[in-house]
């Protein structure tokens, strides 16, 4: 029976995400651990969180799972959402610069915060729903309408810097890669486990996908 | 572009939705599942759930609840009422809570918001807001915040409260005119205005629709980030995708559901 594990390593609720995992998942056992041996025998992995990068980074060393999850980024398909996209590029600016996993080049960046005396403010945290563009073709999109609108929770986001690892474009006060992806790496910046049905149409495509880019 | 939230509230009493007027003449409105699945097909943004149960022995049946709602929508849930600690935070995020609404226990120790955001992240913490107007006519206007459902004054201004509010960690306010709620009369848009444009952080509208054009007018007036309803939305009197509908005709940008990519 194939796996999908999840990455606990307590950087937010898993709950919302092993539920929706369960639903699309088809006859995939869902293996949520922080035991680096548990995780790295299953056949997709997917690496969450919410908070912030410095601690998710130092949770990834302490429980040992960074060399892990660089180790199975070579081989399995491996996502990564909201803060577990973040930390897949090399360097976040918050919390005055983390290093991150580095496995896609680039660096996370801060929404600038709005003047308060601005016409029209555009608030930090990027909070609610947006639209999602697809830049380009790729596995995780079939079935998925271009220019769905996904849920969004966040204060900062990737700039990968080859354009071809932006799989997605949202605008809020700027345009910005609100889905990425390099070989058998994608991340989403949104929650599609609390995107409702499109959100499951990608964590199934996923839960399906070989990891092949082409 | 960012779409103004559309949010049913979903009054929780022993395990079902009840309806009444102040907390008073509770009706039965059925299964919170089968509540929460019509609204999520109806196209609602996030689900507010408000634990209106008057003894804490009935926690356990709040988290069934939770879980069960949880399990079944696959759209932010935000779940409010009596939150005292840190443990009860976690407790209902561990139920399936994607935030919760901190209220009563924010006035009596505002670092608890704090410590909740610092744990869990401000994402999920909510911080609730129950104004009353206390100027007199012709007075430069001022609210303030009212405890214990609106009948306990504590002599502190909406407007400082909400910012300090943010900076002790509130990812979101929930503001509620206690004058205005269960009156069908509109939000309080002046309440709204004031405390949008004093805070970085996004505000939920509520307390006192009656109609669609309320809705349009919490955030074209308002200022709103988000609308939260109630009874026009229990009573059948108004759908959400009517609500959303109505916006969007009003030039009001709102998540208009794709037709179903993945059947829930």
């Amino acid at each position: 029976m194939e796996k999908i594990g999840v990455i606990d390593y307590g950087m937010g609720n898993l709950h919302s995400l092993g539920k929706a995992l369960e639903r699309v998942a088809g006859n995939q056992r869902i293996v949520i651990s922080y035991d680096p041996e548990e995780l790295i025998a299953c056949d997709r992995l997917v690496l969450p969180g919410v908070g912030g990068v410095k601690a998710a980074m130092n949770e990834l060393r302490r429980l040992e799972l960074n060399e892990m999850v660089i180790e199975a980024a070579r081989k399995r398909p491996l996502l990564g959402i909201c803060l577990g996209m973040q930390v897949l590029l090399e360097r976040s600016e918050e919390n005055g610069g983390v290093a991150a996993l580095g496995l896609i080049p680039g660096e996370v960046i801060r929404f600038i915060d709005p003047p308060m005396d601005a016409v029209e403010r555009l608030k930090v945290p990027h909070m609610g729903w947006n639209r999602v563009r697809q830049s380009r073709p790729h596995a995780v999109w079939a079935g998925v309408p271009d220019d769905s609108w996904f849920y969004f929770v966040h204060s900062y986001h990737a700039n990968p810097v080859n354009p071809e690892h932006a799989l997605g474009e949202s605008d809020y006060t700027r345009t910005f890669a609100s889905a990425v992806a390099r070989d058998n790496i994608v991340g989403f910046q949104f929650h599609p486990e609390k995107s409702q049905s499109v959100g499951l149409r990608l964590l199934a495509n996923f839960a399906a996908w070989d990891g092949d880019s082409r | 572009m960012l779409a103004k939230r559309v949010i049913p509230c979903l009054d929780i009493n022993a395990g079902r939705v009840v309806k009444g007027v102040k907390f008073e003449d509770l009706r039965d409105a059925g299964d919170p599942v089968e509540v929460a699945r019509r609204y999520d097909a109806q196209g609602a943004d996030e689900l507010v759930f408000l634990d209106i149960t008057a003894s804490s022995d009935d926690r356990p049946t709040l988290f069934k609840t939770v879980e069960a709602v949880a399990s079944a929508i696959f759209i932010p849930l935000t779940v409010g009422g009596g939150v005292r600690t840190c443990a009860d935070v976690r407790a209902l995020l561990s139920a399936g809570a994607d935030k919760v609404s901190i209220n009563t226990s924010a006035v009596l120790r505002p670092d608890f918001v704090t410590e909740a955001s610092d744990r869990y992240g401000v994402q999920c913490i909510v911080v609730a807001i129950d104004a009353k107007r206390v100027s007199k006519k012709g007075q430069p206007p001022r609210w303030e915040i009212f405890t214990h459902g609106g009948r306990k004054a504590t002599g502190l201004d909406a407007i400082e409260w909400s910012v300090l509010m943010v900076q002790k960690g509130a990812g979101e306010l929930l503001v509620t005119s206690m004058d205005r709620d269960g009156t069908k009369a509109g939000y309080d848009n002046e309440l709204l205005r004031a405390i949008a444009d004093s805070v970085p952080v996004p505000v939920i509208a509520s307390g006192g629709v009656g109609t669609l054009e309320h809705l349009e007018q919490g955030l074209s007036q308002g200022g709103a980030d988000a609308v939260l309803a109630a009874s026009i939305f229990h009573s059948g009197q108004h759908s959400v995708g009517e609500a959303k509908q109505y916006l969007s005709r009003h030039g009001v940008t709102v998540r208009m559901p794709a037709p179903l990519a993945f059947t829930v």
